[in-house]
């Protein structure tokens, strides 16, 4: 196994880019922690935060452990509900993570479907797929997602709103971020499709989505890849904001956003770890993938080398 | 006196794995008003070397022995820079991207001249006019004011040749300077520089891959392989007389002019006989649907409109062009770059629908015919491309490239009857079956047009287009896949249309060629008789441009 890995650290240069740069390094390592607690998080997280049976009013307001009155059992401390501050967060990250790697996927799926079909037919497919974009990229997708959110809350019976609130989250923060995929492909798939093997495989006579999905698809990806990774760190932010903002998930589902938005309240009063702690997790979630976004620009980017 | 000396130079390209030695001890020197010209296959190190002398190694490029001496003085890196452009003047291969395109020819070169030379505005003004005088371009005071884009590709040629001279330079190093301008602006050139070598006692260092242009104005020459000089020597004793294998091959695999031969003669080469049939049980058409004419073209025109809104602004690039070509026949067309060659072949496969004419393949019109009917024509009709790197597609395994025309025609077919004919394929283009597994990019451009070979095979079809197919190949390379497309064309009775700019290729490959100018189809006759007695004056003028070769016809007879 470690004969595998040493050799196939050795042949192959996206890895040993990785290694050489210790900012790459530091940042892959704290995302695949942060999603390795994020998906543990039942296990792992000493207190359920959100079963009210476990919360117990007399432990409200205990500050961090190393402020005296904390204690080990509530490491980070608690809020006013006399919650766990690092439980919460175990469980807030994880579906911060979890809306905003789905919202990326919808947003990939869209933007690169429609980028792939504009580049490739041209023509008025091509102008009415991008100035719909276009239009669209005149909102802030900040103010897209709310007004789906806002819709789907007129439109759905209450009941059903908070039990597919997250999927509406996912679905708004999805459909407002598709135009720079599909920007980028279209740019890409244009200058693969004047490639030779693409008339090779018209000549051999494949038909037009055969040759989008089987030839150009693989071709266009890499870039994908990048503006995804960014993306998804971009999502957790919308998400973040809207929960900020109270209309994203409920409290019962508490992402990041939310666990700040119930600490901001406390700010004043000097409760200050409830909404700092959970900022610092988002920060540092954040960061990290935008530094190997950032990496991964340059490490995918031929002319950069 | 010698008036560059080079002393054992060593280039090393330290690379992640493994360092490269891209040139080993290479010794040679050019006196006053000598062309000398190293000749080599891709990678043999020939650039390294004209990069070496101007000082401009691509890093990690380091050199790491060795001495460069021009007119006594030593070169080294402090003194470097003031000698580029002024002792020593470089031509780039590409005149599109050697020149600033947003900037005017004036501009160019008054900015060069007032860099070398302690002249005013106004006299480097005259200077620079008087420099394109020199290299030919009517019309100075006029051309000055224009920008690149303005001049065709052998006058931005000159003008490259104009900013070289600009530093009145004892050395110019011209790397490729030819390999991107048409037969008839390549001999212009190459009298442009020999002249100036005469005349001005400039010496050239000439770095070519073309054996035509080595013969043609080199003094002397060297020839290369992995970083070393094989020999070098008076061109004539080398073009006639060589003494290594690899110069002797090098020489005998340039396809001749003078008369067609069977098969171009490369060492080691035997005509291969299979007994074996690839495709015995997918239906070949009826041959008795087959008449003698596979292919005709009757009237074809097309015309591209620069913009959708404005029809006057158009191209006729294929005006009224009309041929046929025979069962089992190769017919070449051949003519300078932007005769619409390229255009007819994108019309024979359908990629481009033509404004006008017909296009009949097995007796029934192409442009008539229901998208059923043109899917088991498209069949019998494959495309070789020319540039090996992008008609394959990067990110699929050879097995797939070369198995998509086959399931894609025969859905119903076997995995083992697939693989079967894939084994079969590989065999008959000369590559080993351990390659099914790997992508594109591990394979040099001589495989990877065996590969896009087997890939048009695939489908067995009747009628291949090849659209220069090897103009991006080294000679030796070339005269392989050339011989393998002959062997092909015997063993599956293909008809061939062979798309050439490339005169003694076409003379080596085709039956009948036709000859393209400006879209227009000027001649068509056997190739004997194009090449003997041509009747257009056309044609005669692109003959007696090819460089000349008549020395290497010793080499031939090994």
């Amino acid at each position: 196994m470690l004969n595998l890995l040493i050799s196939s650290y050795k042949s192959n240069d996206f890895l040993y880019k990785l290694f050489k740069s210790k900012l790459a390094i530091t940042s892959t390592l704290i995302i695949l922690i942060i999603i390795f607690i994020s998906i543990c998080a039942p296990i792992i997280s000493p207190h359920q935060p959100f079963n009210p049976k476990t919360l117990n009013l007399d432990d409200a307001y205990l500050p961090p452990f190393w402020i005296e009155g904390g204690s080990l059992t509530f490491a980070l401390g608690t809020d006013g509900h006399g919650r766990d501050i690092l439980s919460s967060i175990l469980y807030g990250s994880r579906i911060s993570i979890f809306v905003g790697f789905s919202s990326v996927i919808l947003s990939v799926v869209i933007g690169v479907t429609l980028g792939l079909i504009a580049g490739y037919y041209g023509g008025i497919i091509d102008l009415i797929i991008m100035r719909i974009g276009d239009i669209q990229l005149t909102f802030p997708s900040i103010l897209v997602a709310l007004l789906i959110d806002g819709i789907a809350k007129i439109i759905l019976p209450k009941v059903l709103h908070v039990n597919i609130a997250f999927y509406v989250i996912i679905f708004s923060i999805g459909i407002s971020n598709w135009v720079q995929y599909a920007r980028t492909v279209r740019a890409v798939t244009l200058v693969e499709k004047n490639k030779e093997y693409v008339h090779a495989s018209q000549v051999i006579g494949l038909s037009s989505h055969i040759i989008i999905v089987r030839h150009i698809l693989r071709n266009v990806i890499s870039p994908v890849f990048v503006i995804a990774t960014i993306g998804f760190a971009f999502s957790i932010l919308i998400e973040s904001t809207l929960s900020f903002l109270g209309v994203g998930l409920a409290a019962t589902q508490a992402s990041l956003g939310t666990l700040i938005r119930i600490g901001n309240n406390f700010l004043f009063s000097g409760e200050w770890w409830i909404a700092f702690f959970p900022g610092l997790s988002l920060v540092t979630i954040v960061l990290s993938i935008n530094i190997f976004g950032d990496w991964l620009r340059d490490a995918l980017n031929p002319k950069l080398k | 006196m010698n008036r560059v000396e080079i002393k054992d130079l060593n280039i090393i390209f330290p690379l992640r794995n493994k360092t490269i030695h891209a040139v080993k001890d290479v010794t040679f020197s050019i006196k006053a008003g000598q062309i000398f010209g190293i000749v080599g296959e891709s990678g043999a190190g020939k650039s390294t070397i004209g990069n070496a002398i101007i000082g401009l190694l691509e890093p990690p490029g380091e050199l790491i022995s060795g001495d460069i001496t021009l007119d006594g003085v030593k070169i080294n890196k402090n003194n470097i820079k003031s000698l580029r452009g002024s002792k020593i003047g470089m031509i780039f291969q590409d005149p599109m991207t050697s020149l600033n395109p947003l900037l005017t020819i004036g501009e160019q070169l008054i900015e060069t001249i007032k860099r070398h030379r302690e002249f005013t505005i106004k006299e480097s003004r005259e200077y620079a006019i008087q420099l394109l005088n020199r290299v030919g371009i009517n019309k100075p005071i006029i051309r000055m004011n224009e920008y690149p884009h303005q001049f065709s590709g052998g006058m931005r040629q000159r003008v490259v040749i104009a900013l070289a001279l600009c530093g009145n330079p004892s050395l110019i190093v011209a790397d490729e300077p030819t390999t991107a301008l048409d037969v008839s602006i390549q001999s212009q050139i190459l009298k442009l520089l020999q002249s100036l070598c005469h005349k001005e006692k400039i010496s050239i260092l000439l770095i070519t891959h073309n054996m035509g242009v080595i013969s043609e104005i080199c003094d002397s020459v060297a020839v290369m392989k992995y970083g070393e000089f094989l020999e070098t020597g008076d061109t004539y004793n080398i073009l006639v007389n060589p003494q290594m294998d690899y110069s002797r091959n090098l020489i005998s695999s340039v396809p001749r002019i003078d008369k067609k031969l069977d098969r171009i003669s490369v060492p080691g080469y035997k005509l291969q006989n299979f007994n074996s049939k690839i495709f015995s049980n997918i239906s070949a058409p009826n041959e008795s649907n087959i008449s003698s004419e596979i292919l005709m073209l009757k009237n074809v025109v097309m015309q591209f409109h620069k913009s959708n809104f404005n029809n006057k602004n158009s191209t006729l690039a294929v005006n009224d062009v009309s041929f046929s070509i025979k069962n089992g026949e190769i017919m070449g067309l051949v003519g300078e770059s932007g005769s619409g060659k390229t255009t007819i072949a994108k019309i024979i496969t359908n990629i481009h629908i033509p404004t006008s004419g017909q296009i009949y393949l097995f007796g029934k019109n192409i442009l008539e015919i229901n998208n059923y009917e043109k899917k088991s024509v498209k069949k019998h009709i494959q495309m070789i491309f020319q540039d090996p790197y992008s008609s394959l597609n990067p990110r699929m395994k050879i097995k797939h490239i070369i198995s998509e025309p086959i399931k894609f025609h025969n859905p119903s077919i076997k995995k083992n009857e697939t693989e079967f004919i894939i084994n079969e394929l590989l065999v008959r283009v000369e590559l080993n079956n351990d390659c099914l597994e790997r992508y594109p990019h591990e394979f040099s451009g001589g495989q990877r047009q065996r590969i896009s070979i087997a890939r048009a095979l695939a489908t067995n079809p009747k009628l291949l287009i090849c659209d220069e197919p090897t103009s991006s190949l080294d000679v030796s390379i070339q005269a392989q896949i050339l011989n393998l497309l002959k062997d092909l064309q015997n063993e599956f009775n293909l008809s061939i249309l062979f798309i050439s700019h490339d005169l003694p290729v076409i003379r080596q490959m085709c039956d009948r060629i036709g000859v393209m100018y400006q879209g227009k189809l000027i001649e068509i006759d056997k190739n004997d008789h194009i090449f003997n007695m041509p009747k257009q004056s056309y044609t005669k003028s692109l003959i007696n441009q090819i460089p000349d070769t008549k020395y290497f016809y010793n080499s031939y007879k090994i």
